[in-house]
């Protein structure tokens, strides 16, 4: 049966009605409209629904949205300022970090919460944290790339 | 897929959650992290008319560290003990394998009370469990009752824990100064589950011979488990080069591991040679 659940994504407040096995990462799509985080496999190997949860980052499709309620969540969404690409975005496009786009959103977030962090991870970490998103087409290199520059960048500002 | 319907409790207490489980009747599942449970349901492997989510029963996620050992509470998450300063003394190996525990996001919400509950023979946790004589902590209607973690798994995914029991607690016993040990797992991709893992430690005497050396196999097996033969080898020895081989052949004659789609049994014999072999090394 359908509850009431309120959610707080990017800052806003989302009041759904959802049934208690909706995934976050259902709720954020169906529910809430927020299409720019996408399912891939939908049972925790991908990555691709990754969000972040005050200040974590975690899979959306392994999180019901019940258990989401009084939480800050961000998505991809959240990320831009208006006009003004994330320097993370900006960074993507800029080392032709993705192709199809479709794990991006994903990548994003897992980046965002990684080079955000008060110790940037070094190489060796941002391998093994990187290495638990799947991107099929861009062999990962040009990933690594950017969030490194990003992770520069934001230091710098 | 999408999971299947079921209902939604968040109980306050334990006493709720024991009295939810027994009115249940085998209808409902535990949910900690999820991170396991998620992806069962998910394949429909799993269709609990009930969830019981242990979030707010306090006092479930604390690490103590007393004269006595490490006491993990059963909410306790990979990335609590991953990021634990004073653990990093009080149980080098508990923290060392966290490396290896699943991927980044999973780990900020897998817990240890989920994954021996859960009991996958490929998870790293319940082989630590096995090898480092772990004491888990259940309650139930008729209260807590201690199990040794080398008498808790019953085979792949399934424990000796009761219907209506809640494990609340898992104590490590405490880490002797100067205790040796080593970890090693193969892997396809870092964090995905183990093909074959090993985890030992053992302590020396003024004469740098072996005493009471624990080695425990992860993943190559259908649960985790003590392998008592390559302990014998080198218990009451010297390691060289020699006696580190004469026990990694000890170790991957004793094991008995399935053939399945990730690997085949002689291969998963030949990678315990090689753990067993690397983690004496590193030892």
């Amino acid at each position: 049966m359908k509850q009431p659940i309120t959610l707080q994504v990017n800052q806003n407040t989302y009041d759904i009605e959802a049934e208690p096995r909706r995934t976050l990462a259902d709720a954020l799509r169906e529910d809430c409209g927020l299409t720019g985080t996408h399912l891939g496999c939908e049972h925790g190997v991908c990555g691709a629904c990754t969000v972040i949860v005050d200040g974590d980052p975690m899979r959306a499709c392994l999180m019901f949205a019940v258990q989401a309620e009084g939480r800050a969540i961000r998505t991809v969404e959240g990320l831009a300022a208006g006009a003004t690409l994330h320097p993370l975005q900006q960074a993507f496009i800029d080392h032709h970090a993705l192709q199809c786009g479709f794990c991006t959103a994903g990548f994003l977030m897992l980046a965002t919460s990684l080079i955000e962090r008060a110790d940037p991870p070094d190489d060796q970490e941002l391998l093994d944290a990187l290495s638990s998103n799947l991107c099929r087409c861009t062999g990962y290199k040009n990933i690594v790339n950017a969030v490194r520059a990003a992770s520069v960048a934001l230091r710098q500002r | 897929m999408k999971l299947p319907p079921l209902d939604y409790a968040l109980p306050r207490s334990l006493d709720e959650a024991i009295a939810l489980l027994s009115e249940s009747e085998g209808q409902a599942k535990l949910l900690a992290g999820g991170q396991s449970l998620m992806p069962t349901l998910a394949f429909r492997l799993a269709t609990p008319a009930l969830l019981i989510d242990l979030a707010a029963i306090p006092g479930l996620d604390r690490i103590e560290i007393t004269a006595a050992g490490v006491r993990l509470g059963a909410r306790v998450r990979w990335v609590d003990i991953e990021q634990s300063e004073p653990l990093r003394t009080a149980h080098p190996l508990l923290v060392a394998a966290m490396a290896h525990v699943a991927h980044y996001q999973i780990r900020n919400r897998g817990t240890v009370g989920g994954s021996l509950a859960h009991a996958d023979p490929a998870a790293e946790w319940p082989g630590l469990c096995v090898t480092c004589d772990a004491i888990i902590e259940v309650i139930g209607p008729a209260g807590s009752r201690l199990i040794e973690a080398g008498a808790f798994f019953s085979g792949p995914l399934s424990t000796h824990l009761a219907e209506a029991e809640i494990i609340t607690s898992i104590t490590l016993p405490a880490w002797p100064r100067g205790r040796r040990w080593g970890f090693q797992e193969f892997s396809r991709r870092r964090g995905d589950f183990a093909l074959a893992g090993i985890a030992l430690h053992y302590d020396t005497d003024a004469a740098g011979r072996v005493l009471d050396p624990h080695i425990g196999v992860i993943g190559a097996c259908h649960s985790p488990h003590r392998l008592r033969a390559a302990e014998q080898a080198i218990s009451g020895q010297v390691l060289d080069d020699v006696l580190i081989e004469a026990c990694a052949q000890a170790g991957s004659a004793e094991v008995d591991p399935p053939t399945d789609l990730h690997g085949s049994a002689r291969y998963r014999r030949a990678l315990v040679h090689a753990m067993l072999s690397r983690a004496l090394q590193q030892a």
